[in-house]
């Protein structure tokens, strides 16, 4: 009996994941036993999958054969240390979205609970897979496995038009991604006919087609990731899905288009080339500053979250694409930086947008609204989800001392570094770059100040409101999970990026250890202390000493008497939760401000109206000039192309002729 | 290690920036209205005033959640910090490696995050309208500052304050002209993130005009003296971080008590001299159209990043 490997155990964990989709299947009549019984058990080996990831972090790597799909094409699995990193991402953050789940899905919305629980683990599985493919072959059909699930899990409610439309729309650009991914897979083996990675690693490509492969690469998976301008499905998919389905996807599947980008351009493919970096900073800022832009001037919640994560895919962009530079000339310690500023994004983000999703999802069971504009005061009824939801957005507003500042804090000192670059230019327009991204986090506060305040703080919007309960126990559980994950990632950033510090060395032989590990674990000091340093745990302990010492001693010194009276608002005594601002109205200054930047369709009232009425549509300019002209080029095609179909057997018949003819005069020996 | 002197230095810069804060904002006020032609309040006013705020009962709106009751702490806790971290009198601070300039925009942001959530927590039309044009004057303000310190920062090659200022001031002397640029930029910043003239205005209730003062409408006692004095305080950082990127000589360097001695003098000298300023261009200025912060931070934002590219191009290379 031979001891069972870290990479085993990931595909019993796989395995068991098809096998829990089956059962509920199978099983999909019992509702209770599929909600209460499977899901946790999903979460469990979600639990796993994390635990032994984590244990394999920093080890050897693993291979693995799979004898399925056709014959003499097994498929080759692989765990390194790249691996590792996004399958703990997956394994802990699915366990807090599968708890939650658990409690989430209702009986007679869409697809049956049954059903979505077989698409659900599957989909879990897949990307499992996808994470541990050691060939092309595996890869792609994980990856196509991955988005078919996905897409069946956005269309649960399929009786709505706009949710099969978005769904469509998901499952095309997924589609277009994957020929470019294939494509660059292509291009990797050289004509070689070898599709395993090792295979790809040993090709020695020239500059211009590794070139072409990257840049395929890149196209690929950031259709997948929603980097500009394949970012059109996602703020469609994202509200269409269920809202455990949206923080899958948003927190976990996003991250595995990463993983994609991350394993072809600093393993697969070779010595990346400096403007590979240059493209991907340049695609990556303007994807952040889009995604943002956009998403302080949305009214619906989910969509305004779906924005906020094309900014963050943005970001990780940036990074990589950061570096991509330092890589490309050798200086291993700054990319190790940037690239332990990507690692930690991931996981930073795949907590906190998994959380605000799964907020939410709560809010939309509670009050049956997306819109902004007609919740408001939630965090009366509902306090657990709103002090939660806090959690995420403090995060996501990338502020000290939760998770998404760490990984701000560590890309902005990468930043720093750049005129040490010795590139001409590059070295002057690099930190221009650090501005927007300044920029970018700036506003991602405007957005989450919109957001939280909006939905759970104020009057509330609509009467119904009151009615609002409380998340369940499964949920709540399920949040407190993925806060408690922000909170760590937000406090230990020394020990966290000593775990990722594997992954690190690996793709670029040189990590951040030997330097954080000089200093304490609450001590974050990634070149040296009389440099930059930074120590959440000392900040969170100030704030909360101030709080509770303060509290005290105002109490003691003075008093602690507390009056309650209606509202002040200046006197002024028409007080309605009308008078508060709607979400339109919240970000009015973006809109001015930055007015070219969006498409609006807008409707002023006149001064004699008697009921007056202002209504704005932000539109995507992307849609109008890229993508519709696309569709209309494809309808005029396929409208030529009809004229060939006259419907009469005997013209087809000369065609097959024809075409033959031809084939036998070009291909003659 | 660190040296209980050390200790004692922190917990006395701290304590100083509690007690000064507001005595800087009883100066300015004097100066403002010196100019203006008005008699002018006792330079102790502000302590009067959060005495009596502290006495009063708090009066709390039916609809104000617990969030709303103790963002002062968590405000006056973020300024604190700031107060703590950035050097005002000697660089040896044992909070200092906690949060290092790229933080300190950090902390500034949390404090703005969460009083912008309390304003919005009563839901009157003034507490969103606040909320709104804070985060607006935030956001526009932020990356300036970051754009400000990244220029420093390359110039001291840290982004730890008290390396900065041991750099500026201690080790050879040289000329910037890129801390030129970034010092007129961040007083663009320091006039909007502290809500004075140009964009905002402290004595204000005209409702239409106000940022802050509309935030904090709804409160009272305690929690208004809290909000005041961090309000204060935040001014004192703002301060002591503009003395420090740009003035620093003077600030005491590591192990050396004497300097510590010296440096505060020099410190009220140099706060009194920032107070007056502040106070003529807050008099020779008027309020902006709120509509035209934009190109006022806008303007920032440029000179910084115009700091930066000189830095970039002129200075690294010779």
């Amino acid at each position: 009996m031979t001891r069972l490997l870290a990479i085993d155990y990931l595909m019993i964990a796989a395995a068991a994941w098809g096998v829990i989709g089956l059962v509920g299947l199978a099983l999909q009549r019992n509702f209770s036993f599929v909600a209460k019984g499977l899901f946790p058990f999903g979460a469990l080996v979600g639990l796993l999958v994390g635990g032994v990831a984590l244990l394999a972090l920093g080890g050897t790597s693993q291979t693995a054969e799979l004898v399925i799909g056709l014959p003499n094409l097994p498929f080759h699995l692989h765990l390194d240390n790249l691996a590792a990193v996004f399958i703990l991402l997956l394994g802990f953050v699915s366990a807090g979205i599968s708890i939650y789940a658990a409690g989430y899905f209702r009986q007679g919305e869409g697809t049956a609970p049954g059903v979505l629980c077989c698409e659900y683990h599957l989909f879990l599985a897949s990307m499992l897979m996808v994470l541990l493919a050691d060939d092309a072959y595996a890869f792609m059909v994980a990856w196509e496995t991955m988005a078919l699930t996905s897409f069946l899990l956005v269309t649960t409610d399929h009786r709505h038009a706009a949710i099969r439309e978005a769904g469509y729309l998901y499952l095309l650009i997924a589609h277009i991604g994957a020929i470019a991914i294939l494509l660059s897979f292509g291009v990797m083996t050289s004509g070689s006919g070898d599709y395993s990675f090792s295979g790809m690693r040993e090709q020695e490509l020239s500059p211009f087609w590794a070139s072409v492969a990257f840049l395929l690469a890149l196209a690929g998976f950031g259709a997948k990731a929603g980097l500009l301008p394949l970012h059109v499905w996602l703020p469609e998919a994202h509200p269409a899905a269920p809202s455990p389905v949206s923080a899958l996807m948003s927190g976990v599947m996003l991250k595995t288009a990463i993983y994609g980008i991350l394993r072809v351009s600093f393993d697969l493919v070779g010595t990346p080339i400096w403007w590979w970096g240059v493209v991907a900073l340049a695609v990556g800022i303007i994807t952040a500053l889009f995604g943002v832009l956009y998403s302080t001037v949305q009214s619906d919640m989910k969509r305004l979250l779906a924005y906020s994560s094309i900014e963050n895919i943005g970001l990780l962009a940036v990074g990589i694409g950061l570096a991509l530079i330092f890589h490309s000339y050798q200086m291993e310690a700054l990319a190790a930086l940037a690239l332990t500023a990507v690692f930690y994004h991931c996981l930073a983000h795949a907590g906190f947008k998994s959380l605000l999703f799964l907020c939410t999802g709560s809010v939309l069971h509670a009050t049956k609204e997306r819109s902004l504009g007609k919740l408001g005061g939630l965090i009366h009824p509902m306090p657990w989800v709103a002090w939660l939801a806090l959690v995420g957005v403090i995060a996501s507003a990338g502020l000290p001392p939760l998770s998404g500042f760490v990984s701000e804090w560590l890309l902005l000192q990468g930043f720093l570094f750049s005129p040490g670059l010795p590139h001409p230019w590059l070295n002057m327009v690099v930190p221009v770059v650090a501005a927007a991204v300044a920029l970018v986090a700036a506003m991602a506060g405007f957005a989450m100040v919109k957001f939280y305040g909006i939905i759970f703080l104020g009057q509330m919007r609509e009467p119904a409101l009151k009615d609002a309960h409380d998340a369940g126990i499964w949920e709540k559980l399920g949040l407190l999970w993925l806060a408690c994950l922000t909170l760590l990632l937000g406090v230990l950033p020394a020990t966290v990026i000593l775990r990722l510090d594997a992954a690190t060395r690996q793709l670029l032989g040189k990590g951040l250890a030997d330097r954080v590990a000089e200093n304490g674990w609450w001590m974050l000091a990634p070149i040296s202390p009389e440099r930059a340093s930074y120590e959440p745990l000392i900040f969170l302990a100030i704030i909360a000493a101030t709080l509770l010492i303060g509290r005290e001693l105002v109490h003691r010194l003075y008093h602690g008497r507390v009056r309650r009276s209606p509202a002040w608002d200046c006197g002024y005594h028409f007080q309605g939760p009308r008078a508060q601002d709607t979400a339109e109205g919240f970000s009015q200054p973006i809109r001015r401000i930055f007015e070219p930047m969006f498409r609006m369709e807008r409707q002023f009232p006149t001064p004699r109206d008697r009921q007056p009425i202002y209504t704005v549509k932000v539109s995507d300019h992307f849609w109008y000039w890229l993508y519709l002209p696309i569709v209309r080029a494809a309808g005029w095609v396929s409208q030529l192309i009809t004229n060939l179909q006259g419907g009469r057997i005997a013209i087809y018949l000369m065609y097959s002729f024809l075409t033959l003819l031809i084939l036998i005069m070009v291909a003659r020996p | 290690m660190i040296s209980i002197a050390a200790l004692i230095g922190q917990v006395f810069a701290i304590v100083l920036a509690l007690a000064l804060a507001p005595l800087l904002t009883g100066w300015v006020n004097q100066w403002r209205a010196w100019l203006q032609n008005r008699s002018a309040p006792p330079l102790l006013q502000p302590y009067y005033t959060l005495h009596k705020l502290f006495h009063k009962d708090v009066v709390l709106a039916h609809g104000a959640s617990p969030l709303f009751r103790f963002a002062p702490f968590i405000m006056f806790g973020c300024m604190l910090l700031a107060c703590g971290i950035i050097p005002s009198l000697s660089t040896d601070l044992p909070f200092a490696p906690a949060a290092d300039a790229l933080a300190l925009v950090g902390v500034f942001g949390l404090a703005r995050l969460f009083i912008s959530l309390a304003a919005m927590d009563i839901g009157t039309s003034f507490g969103t309208l606040g909320a709104r044009r804070e985060m607006l004057v935030g956001f526009l303000a932020e990356p300036a500052l970051l754009i400000i310190i990244f220029t420093v920062a390359m110039i001291a090659n840290s982004t730890s304050l008290a390396t900065i200022v041991e750099t500026l001031a201690y080790r050879e002397f040289a000329i910037y002209p890129s801390l030129a640029f970034a010092g007129i930029a961040f007083t663009f910043v320091s006039f909007a993130e502290n809500a004075r003239v140009p964009v905002d205005n402290p004595a204000t209730h005209l409702e239409l005009t106000m940022i802050h003062e509309a935030m904090i409408l709804e409160y009272s006692g305690r929690h208004l003296a809290l909000i005041e004095w961090a309000a204060s305080l935040k001014l004192y950082a703002y301060s002591c971080l503009g003395i420090a990127l740009f003035f620093p000589w003077g600030i005491g360097e590591r192990d050396n008590f004497l300097a510590l001695v010296a440096a505060i003098p020099l410190l009220l000298l140099k706060l009194g001299i920032g107070g007056m300023l502040l106070a003529i261009i807050e008099t020779i200025n008027a309020k902006v159209r709120i509509f035209r912060v934009p190109e006022f931070l806008g303007t920032a934002f440029l000179l910084a990043v115009l700091g930066l590219l000189v830095r970039l191009l002129l200075e690294v290379r010779a």
